[in-house]
């Protein structure tokens, strides 16, 4: 059941007894009205409702998605391609996984909407390759959906023609990055491009015109073409319009993903009341609020946040609301929406390090500063918790971490420097406390 | 090369589905691991004579894309999630109980060759961790307990299997 401050659009029918994720279930809950009624309007007009909705991409950025579609090149005269991103590998993400195993036509609707919108006649959708099962149910979701004549030749009898194919990545995170992702796509080493001249929207997919989008993001787009786009801009917040999926891990007492209207629900109502607050005997110590590339949260910090109106608030980490602009404003972000929870059992070094290893892991390698330095983080982190820590190393991990971030091809050297970064801001005394620390226990080796 | 006709059959399908044939190079490379259980060296140059490419645009990819292997792994194949959410959940200690069970560690086959333990990055099911993927199922709140549970069953398999 649902939680009575939940507002379910995309999570409507997910873990409802009886919904399968076959067509004639989806058709016998509406499924595919939405697509019928907006091939029946011009494309221009479809732009201009997500334009209207306000919505904004859910893959990390919060960019946009009405004006990622006008950057379009539709001049060129080159084919238009939408590539779904449901690479989903962000630490703490796990959203996209949920639509696709229990309602993958809601995004196969969505799809289509997005390209009869924006005239695209070829959309991939780029599965990360450990969802074996969900490309399995993509691919059956489409082929059903070409059978109903939803999608492939001459859809809904319109004259207007659009394919899906499933592509699955192997394991690599930089996937996610839409360039990368992009190269990855032709075949090659995922090395993201750089940006200008390889924006998307011009030079994309074999140098064409392309929309990146992520699942949620899309799905999105399936309600609006619905409701109409003024519709899902009252839903939520000013600037953070429609609902929110927030995934919920680590130390509360009920982790899960929950579905809420943008920036209608604290960061404190959500762990206390929606996850149930902490362990029993624990107080909740830090939290990672989008994703684990986004800046940690000490419980007991305050920030000072001028509002829209121009007057002042005082919040406590509690009191933020979770939409993208607030989280900015206290100076971290709202990104994938994976919120990681952490008690005071954690050893916060140690939870550093195992971030650390994750992108030292994960860094292509095209950048010096990215590649060097992550793996430079990872073992000093790591040598910290072998019992080998200095004082100065939480100095060391910061001068490392200020020289990637602005110093790379794409946003993963930010991705990788921004833990590092607030983990030593927030938690200085930690780092310069380490080798001296009360009691060195098992919490360290338990994490990295 | 040999493979199956069904197998056959995919490759030239999927190669249909891209304007540019180098496309296909990650699907060919599924496909092909799939049925073989790795990438060999002939392998490598069979997917770029496929695909009219040279070798190296393919070994460059099993060597970048961690899921490709160039060497057989076991007959089953464990990932337990290294990453923050499960281990805060207990992630290490079920990724120790199956290097325990099956005397490998992670990254390392058993010695008979039957299983592969290894430790792998977020696997975007955080909320119910430690996750651990045996072959292509998906494991949930997996802890100590229930990873000796799966190792047994794992183990009752093999047995089965040498017994045929
Ligand atoms: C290192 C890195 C990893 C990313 N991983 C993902 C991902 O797994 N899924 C995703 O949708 N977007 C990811 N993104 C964001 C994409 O680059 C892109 O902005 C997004 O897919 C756009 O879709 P949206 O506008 O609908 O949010 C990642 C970005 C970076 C820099
Ligand atoms: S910032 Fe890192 S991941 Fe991005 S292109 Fe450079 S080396 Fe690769
Ligand atoms: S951290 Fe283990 S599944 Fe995400």
């Amino acid at each position: 059941m649902p939680h009575p401050a939940e507002r379910r659009l995309i999570f409507e029918h997910v873990d409802e007894p009886g919904y399968t994720t076959d067509l004639p279930c989806y058709l016998a809950h509406g499924g595919y009205e939405a697509l019928k009624k907006s091939v029946a309007r011009k494309p221009e007009e479809l732009i201009d409702e997500v334009k209207k909705s306000g919505l904004r991409g859910r893959g990390g950025a919060g960019f946009s998605c009405g004006v990622k579609w006008t950057l379009v090149d539709r001049k060129s005269g080159k084919p238009i391609y939408l590539i779904v991103n449901a690479d989903e590998s962000e630490p703490g993400t796990f959203k996209d996984r949920y639509i696709i195993h229990q309602d993958p036509h809601q995004l196969v609707e969505g799809i289509m909407i997005t390209c009869w919108a924006n005239q695209v006649r070829q959309a991939y959708i780029y599965i990360r390759g450990e969802f074996p099962r969900g490309a399995r149910l993509l691919e059956h979701a489409i082929a059903e959906a070409r059978a109903g004549n939803f999608v492939g030749p001459n859809i809904l009898g319109t004259g207007y023609s659009c394919e899906i194919y499933v592509h699955r990545g192997a394991g690599a995170y930089i996937c996610g990055e839409e360039t990368g992702l992009i190269e990855s796509l032709e075949g090659k080493r995922p090395y993201p491009r750089i940006k200008p001249p390889f924006f998307p929207a011009v030079l994309g997919l074999y140098q064409c015109p392309t929309i990146v989008n992520n699942v949620e993001t899309l799905c999105h787009v399936k309600h609006i073409a619905a409701m109409g786009g003024e519709a899902f801009a009252r839903i939520g917040t000013l600037n953070n319009t429609g609902t929110r999926l927030l995934c919920v891990s680590g130390h509360v007492q009920r982790p899960g993903t929950y579905e809420f209207e943008s920036g209608k629900i604290t960061l404190g109502r959500l762990l206390n009341e929606i996850c149930g607050g902490p362990r029993p005997g624990r107080q909740f110590k830090a939290v990672i609020p989008g994703g684990s590339s986004s800046k940690i949260l000490r419980f007991g910090e305050r920030f000072k946040v001028k509002q829209r109106d121009g007057t002042m608030v005082d919040w406590g980490v509690e009191d933020i609301p979770m939409d993208f602009d607030s989280l900015a404003a206290c100076g971290t972000m709202g990104g994938s929406g994976g919120v990681i929870v952490m008690d005071d059992s954690v050893d916060i070094v140690a939870a550093l390090a195992n971030l650390n290893a994750f992108y030292a892991h994960e860094s292509c390698g095209q950048c010096t500063p990215c590649r060097e330095g992550s793996l430079w983080m990872k073992k000093i982190t790591a040598r910290m918790v072998r019992g080998e820590a200095r004082p100065e190393d939480g100095a060391l991990l910061k001068s490392v971490a200020d020289q990637i971030a602005g110093r790379t091809i794409c946003p993963f050297g930010e991705a990788c420097a921004w833990p590092t970064q607030s983990f030593v801001q927030k938690f200085g005394d930690e780092f310069r406390n380490y080798a001296s620390r009360p009691n060195p226990g098992p919490a360290a080796t338990e994490l990295a | 090369m040999n493979f199956t006709p069904e197998t056959l059959q995919k490759i030239d399908e999927v190669i249909t589905h891209y304007p540019v044939k180098r496309s296909a190079a990650l699907p060919l490379l599924h496909l092909v691991q799939e049925e073989q259980g790795h990438i060999s060296a002939d392998a490598i140059e069979w997917i770029a004579a496929k695909l009219e490419l040279q070798p190296i645009n393919i070994y460059e990819l099993v060597t970048f894309y961690p899921m490709f292997r160039q060497k057989p792994a076991g007959r089953r194949h464990i990932k337990v999630c290294r990453t923050l959410s499960c281990a805060l959940a207990g992630g290490f200690e079920v990724c120790e109980e199956f290097r325990r069970q099956f005397g490998c560690d992670p990254g390392a086959t058993s010695a008979d060759g039957e299983v592969t333990v290894e430790f792998v990055e977020c696997l975007a099911s955080c909320g119910t961790g430690p996750v651990v993927m045996i072959d292509e199922e998906l494991h949930e709140r997996v802890d100590a307990a229930r990873a000796r549970e799966l190792a047994g069953q794992i183990k009752a398999g093999s047995a089965a299997n040498a017994g045929t």
